[in-house]
């Protein structure tokens, strides 16, 4: 379903990512870990189409197509939904609206007839309470003023809402509560499908407890310096990241699964 | 240049649409003013003798001062003499009687602004229209159906010849002849505009609404609106203005003046649209307004609302001057300039009486190389016992060269006065449209979305059918249809 292939992105001529290959297929779960500032939100909001980065070289092909080519609202449109680590605020814009904008703009484009405000209410309410948010969000501006899970609930309602195909979570389980943490996981686990392909950002084991990934990759340095199965997560939670740091050359091949 | 800033901008390269030239036959005074420019005014209106006479004060009032440079505006300066001061379509006969008179061609202009004049075309009762085409008034709906009420709502030159004793006791009596520069050159030359008067305890059932409309050349506008509530009278008067587009500027300067008597209510709303001029600034419209509010009985209110998306240059204040007890004035405003407009707008509440209240909430947005300036001015005259002002003040910057400026000025001239004072400024983020386009909105709907967020609390105040124009100004679909 993803495949990226020796991807360089830039920013200001700062090279962060440095040759990153990645290859998801529909119904796995990856998870991305790796030391602050080594660039996985790039990563993601690269996949996104975030355009403040510069891809200096490699390709990302979704879905047989070429995703770089695409912009942002297309990608969404075709099923790539990104949790952001730091969910932005809009002020004077309600949450309803913003919801009912974003769920019509997807369905348009998936051929589906768009819902009325009666329907989606329906539809957004059975959703908010199966993540635990309270009504009075939707009438809320975006964001604003939400606490850090809260944020993160949102983002984890907007993404069950909007069905994407491919999702990515940057740290949607930090700054959480343990329930949170439950109704996170919760939400991707019921997101799981054969159809379906998740990349999960973390830096906690504990996340992956609750959403048992397929493999587990570390971020280092602009590249993938290792892979593995589950238990690469616990190994990180022990020793940390300085071990792999020793090797990088031999680590650094990239992993095709 | 990326993606976000592309956006923004076809965004705001939109054409103005409502640009276009009637080609009609006008019957206008040659270039230029003096005081035989206003007397030939007043004998084609076939004014009374007090009129000229007032008139005629204003003018030589007029002589002696001089333009203001206060404003944060530049442009060069006007020539006075190059100005077409009267303008009016050709007319078969001295004026329409009634609307079926109007010469199809005004009636096909207004059709096209989206102001149908004929009553049937319009939505049964919602809106009751005066159309003012350059100097003239063409035609005023509903006129009838208001009448059985004893509601006045007529041209101001039909007001002068049919209810003189109306027009003798209120004109000027907010906005002196010698008030400012603008206004004793509109006190002179004013050609038309609208008269409202509502009688004692009616709720006017309709809006009452002016489509003012610049069609010919070198033509300044200079209309006079005038106001008045009696007590306990409700009414709400909507304006909208566009212009053509011409490379000259043009100037209009007008007076509204608005009388709120014991328990009365006004509520007066704007969406201007004047042509703002092309993107390097040529052409456009010098919009030099004065307004004023009098809550001149206790409990009265009076609450502008304004979306400003047009003019090269506007310098306008609305102000409300809180005289009876307990009475309240509020200011709500949007101002969005682009390109090269200039805006210096903002709001002047001047308290007087006894627990007066004022609210001003000014949202300004500069793009292109837009200049937006407020200019607040609060005054609380030493008899206003408890008076309260809340100001807000928020500005958005859509790219990197325009530019905002806030000037908050506060006169607290009693001790109990409470006045509180909150400004903001934000620049339309890069983050937020990636976040919206994220989910899946294309780039212009999520400018819209945040622009149209970032106004909320002022499209709240106008009315419906305004709200819904104001946002589509804004290049914005409606909010708030859920939630
Ligand atoms: N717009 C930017 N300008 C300059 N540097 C940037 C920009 N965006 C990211 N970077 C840098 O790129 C590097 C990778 O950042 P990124 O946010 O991808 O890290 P991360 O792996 O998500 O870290 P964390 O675990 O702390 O979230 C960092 O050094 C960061 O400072
Ligand atoms: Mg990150």
């Amino acid at each position: 379903m993803l495949d990226i292939n020796d991807l360089r992105v830039s920013v200001d001529g700062k090279p962060i990512l440095n040759g990153l290959s990645l290859h998801v297929k529909a119904g796995e779960v990856h998870a991305i870990m790796g030391p602050n500032g080594s660039g996985k939100s790039t990563l993601a909001q690269v996949l996104a189409g975030r355009d403040s980065f510069q891809v200096d070289g490699g390709t990302v092909t979704y879905d047989g197509e070429d995703l770089l080519t695409q912009p942002a609202e297309v990608r969404a449109r075709a099923g790539v939904f990104l949790a952001f680590q730091y969910p932005v605020e809009i002020p004077g814009v309600s949450n309803a609206y913003f919801l009912k904008a974003a769920v019509n703009a997807v369905r348009r484009h998936r051929g589906l007839q768009e819902l009325d405000a009666m329907d989606f209410l329906k539809r957004v309410k059975s959703e908010m309470k199966a993540v635990g948010m309270k009504e009075e969000f939707l009438y809320r501006s975006v964001n604003e003023g939400f606490s850090g899970g809260e944020k993160k609930r949102n983002e984890v309602l907007q993404m069950t809402l909007l069905e994407p195909k491919l999702a990515v979570l940057d740290e949607t389980d930090s700054g959480l509560d343990i329930d949170a943490l439950k109704v996170v996981a919760d939400g991707v686990n019921r997101l799981r499908a054969p159809d379906r392909a998740l990349i999960v950002i973390t830096h906690y084991q504990r996340l992956l407890d609750y959403i048992v990934p397929d493999y587990v990759h570390v971020l280092a340095n602009g590249t993938i310096v290792r892979s593995g199965g589950p238990e690469l997560a616990a190994e990180l939670e022990e020793r940390g990241y300085a071990w792999l740091a020793k090797a990088p050359e031999e680590q650094a091949k990239g992993v095709t699964t | 240049m990326n993606a976000a800033t592309k956006n923004i901008d076809s965004f705001l390269d939109r054409e103005y649409s409502a640009g276009f030239v009637t080609d009609l036959e006008s019957d206008s005074l040659p270039k230029g003013l003096s005081e035989a420019t206003v007397r030939a005014i007043s004998a084609k209106k076939h004014e009374p003798a007090f009129m000229l006479e007032w008139r005629l004060e204003a003018y030589r009032h007029w002589l002696t001062m001089t333009p203001p440079h206060w404003a944060q505006v530049g442009f060069p300066a006007i020539d006075f003499q190059d100005i077409v001061y009267y303008a009016a379509p050709k007319q078969k006969k001295d004026g329409p009687r009634s609307l079926d008179e109007v010469d199809p061609e005004l009636l096909r202009t207004y059709e096209k602004l989206g102001v149908p004049l004929h009553e049937r075309a319009r939505l049964a009762g919602v809106v009751a229209v005066d159309a003012v085409f350059d100097s003239v008034s063409v035609g005023t709906t509903f006129q009838k159906q208001l009448a059985e009420k004893g509601i006045i709502f007529c041209s101001f030159s039909e007001a002068v010849r049919e209810h003189p004793d109306l027009v003798r006791q209120y004109l000027g009596s907010v906005v002196p002849p010698g008030d400012n520069f603008y206004a004793a050159l509109n006190s002179a030359v004013f050609s038309d505009g609208s008269f409202v008067y509502i009688p004692k305890g009616v709720r006017c059932p309709m809006e009452l609404s002016t489509y003012f409309r610049i069609n010919a050349q070198d033509t300044g506008q200079f209309e006079r609106t005038l106001i008045i509530a009696d007590e306990g009278a409700h009414v709400s008067y909507l304006e909208g203005c566009t212009a053509p587009m011409r490379d000259e500027n043009q100037l209009h300067a007008a007076v509204v003046e608005l009388v709120a008597l014991k328990d009365a209510r006004i509520k007066y709303s704007t969406v201007q649209n004047w042509y703002p001029g092309d993107k390097d600034g040529k052409g456009g419209i010098y919009n030099f307004v004065t307004k004023r509010g009098d809550c001149r009985g206790d409990r009265s209110h009076i609450s502008w609302t304004q979306v400003e998306t047009g003019s090269a240059i506007t310098w306008k204040y609305p102000s409300v001057v809180l005289r009876g007890d307990d009475s309240v004035g509020e200011f709500y405003s949007v101002a969005l300039t682009n390109n090269r407009q200039q805006a210096d707008t903002g709001s002047k509440m001047t308290h007087m009486g006894r627990n007066t209240r004022s609210t001003i909430i000014s949202k300004g947005i500069s793009a292109g190389h837009g200049s937006n300036t407020f200019r607040g001015l609060v005054k609380v005259t030493p008899k206003a016992e408890n008076a309260r002002n809340y100001t807000q003040c928020d500005s958005l910057l859509i790219g990197e060269q325009c530019a905002a400026h806030t000037f908050p000025t506060i006169e607290a001239g009693n001790p109990s006065a409470r006045v509180e004072h909150e400004a903001t400024t934000s620049r339309i983020g890069e983050d937020q449209l990636f976040y919206a386009m994220q989910r899946g909105l294309s780039a212009e709907d999520a400018v819209s979305m945040i622009v149209s967020g970032f106004c909320k609390e002022v499209f709240k105040e106008l009315p419906m059918e305004f709200a819904v124009e104001a946002q589509n100004l804004l290049g914005v679909s409606l909010e708030g249809s859920i939630g």
